[in-house]
């Protein structure tokens, strides 16, 4: 059938323009245009679709198609880039959710409409529904999380790997079910069981997981609804569909391995761990009571940085919190234009997204030129006169590289403490995420400015006109 | 039984697919890891696919309601997510500014 070869063959174009277009990717000179080539490529799969001959459903499904455009455009422009995390994580939970309507509703077709429920599709329309749940819940947690409207601490409930472990195998036994007996008295109930016990545990999974380390989480998600569009190909024998599931769960697996060798602790610690829970009797607190940082003014970091010939300045969470990045960016030009070496320092896990410090100060405007990864700039802090830490905490720490009992021992750091001399702007010497003290701040070489970091560096700003 | 001709093929092309996808992003350097994140992402939409072949029939069902349903979601996650990637790209740029 000639239809059929045709929408075939333009299925396969499509899967061959998310591949190009990814490949775009690689680098900022061409990212653009790859990001438009794979949305021509997901363009000709939905308008090929429509041409099949099933699918002759236009009021209804443009209707879909008209309100999912506008309120895609509309958050699309309208959110902060700070925001971006949680937009990645509810786009997700939406593709997520999609998914696992599509298993449901080719559940009801196969059990009402076809006289034969095959066992291989029961067994995709099972794994669709788990994934599509969980990826749905979960997001919607994350998004959560992130968003603040949820606690970040970790939500641990007794008994909880207990719970989530018991649940996911009467998940696994009611799919099992559904395979082995899809025509059975007893197939809707194990579908909408194990639809509704997936739903929930999404919510289990990530509620005990803390707000830091949601970066994971999402991009973990992320996978997961690659995965459960590829189950949605699988049940309706549609490559397209098999194929971007493929690339988009690998792609998030790869970010979340990057990401936990990043922060160095297993992935089974990360989602199970519960790390950064109010410890009992941790290290965490104020300042130690014999140690005593050095406290500056703006006054004295503007002199300091005036006089340097390099400057490194190291932007974490706190700096997209306080909405610093245009105040960072301008320091930073100001510098420059006093004859001074300006560098970026990004750690891979700095903000709360991978990359997502990058796109902050694209955003303020700093050529991306300058911005320099981990393994770039490590080598670069023995030769920088100053370097200024804004908003950045554990993933300066040295105890990292020293300290073979501290909870972030063998995490990859950016060796702050190497530079000649340090500034640190933060509002207090509270711990971060990892609830410990870092030693950087108590150094000789470091002082600290205690201050927000917008304020500091816009004072900062003002302080060096007059030098 | 579950392993039949039908379930091989695709499959292949899952497997395949997926050692094409890991050879492609890993590649993508740091910085671009955030557009990177929202634009498989917005390509993992291609669940739309899916809900415009339930939504198919020319009735109004329990089913095709799924459909529209999934349809509706899985367009703000690929109209959103294209659309923001485009956003963030936009922003990066060369130093184009002359050395002192």
């Amino acid at each position: 059938m000639s239809q059929d070869v045709v929408i075939q063959v333009a299925y396969l174009v499509a899967a061959a323009l998310f591949i190009l277009g990814l490949k775009g990717l690689s680098s900022p000179a061409t990212a653009r245009r790859g990001n438009t080539t794979a949305a021509l490529g997901m363009l000709l799969a939905v308008v090929v679709t429509l041409w099949y001959r099933g699918v002759v459903n236009y009021a209804m499904i443009f209707a879909g198609i008209a309100i999912g455009s506008a309120a895609g455009a509309v958050l699309a422009y309208k959110i902060r880039m700070t925001a971006m995390p949680q937009m990645v994580g509810l786009l997700n939970g939406l593709g997520g959710a999609a998914s696992a309507f599509v298993a449901a509703a080719e559940f009801l077709r196969l059990s009402t409409q076809q006289p034969v429920f095959p066992r291989g599709e029961a067994l995709s329309i099972g794994l669709g529904a788990l994934i599509g749940c969980v990826t749905l819940t979960g997001s919607v947690i994350a998004f959560g999380k992130l968003q603040e409207l949820v606690s970040g601490r970790p939500i641990l409930f007794p008994f909880r790997n207990v719970v989530n472990g018991g649940l996911f195998l009467a998940i696994i036994g009611m799919a099992v079910y559904l395979v082995v007996s899809p025509e059975g008295a007893y197939a809707p109930a194990a579908f909408w069981g194990l639809f509704a016990a997936s739903l929930l545990l999404g919510i289990l999974l990530v509620i005990p997981i803390g707000g830091a380390d949601m970066p994971v989480v999402i991009s973990l998600l992320n996978s997961y609804s690659g995965l459960a569009a590829s189950m949605a190909g699988f049940i309706l024998n549609n490559t397209v569909l098999i194929v971007s599931g493929a690339l988009v769960g690998a792609a998030g697996l790869i970010l979340t391995q990057i990401m936990s060798k990043a922060m160095n602790r297993s992935l089974t610690n990360i989602v199970f761990g519960g790390f950064g829970a109010v410890q009992g009797g941790g290290t965490g607190g104020g300042p130690q009571g014999d140690k005593a940082a050095r406290a500056g003014t703006a006054a004295d970091a503007a002199t300091m940085l005036a006089y340097a010939r390099s400057v490194i300045f190291v932007p974490g969470y706190g700096l997209a919190v306080a909405q610093a990045q245009h105040a960072a960016a301008e320091l930073a030009s100001n510098l420059e234009k006093r004859g001074v070496d300006v560098k970026f320092a990004i750690h891979p896990v700095a903000g709360r997204m991978p990359g997502h410090m990058n796109v902050l100060l694209a955003e303020a405007n700093v050529p991306y030129d300058k911005l320099y990864d981990l393994d770039q700039v490590n080598r670069e802090f023995e030769h920088t006169d100053v370097a200024v830490v804004v908003g950045a905490n554990d993933v300066t720490n040295p105890d990292a590289r020293n300290v073979s009992n501290s909870p972030i021992y063998g995490m990859p750091i950016l060796d702050v403490d190497k530079a000649r001399s340090t500034i640190v702007i933060k509002r207090s010497l509270a711990p971060g995420f990892a609830g410990i003290d870092n030693p950087l701040f108590y150094a000789e070489k470091t002082m600290m400015v205690f201050m927000d970091a917008k304020k500091g560096l816009a004072d900062i700003i003002t302080e060096m006109k007059g030098l | 039984m579950v392993l039949s001709q039908e379930f091989l093929f695709p499959l292949y092309v899952f497997v395949l697919a997926l050692f094409a996808g890991y050879d492609v992003i890993v590649k993508v350097p740091p910085i671009l890891h955030t557009p990177l994140m929202s634009g498989a992402n917005a390509i993992s939409g291609i669940a739309i696919i899916g809900g415009m072949l339930v939504a198919g029939p020319n009735e109004v069902s329990v089913i095709t309601i799924l459909g529209v349903l999934a349809i509706a979601l899985a367009t703000v996650n690929v109209v959103g997510g294209f659309l923001v990637t485009d956003r963030m790209l936009q922003m990066f740029r060369r130093d184009t500014s002359p050395r002192r």
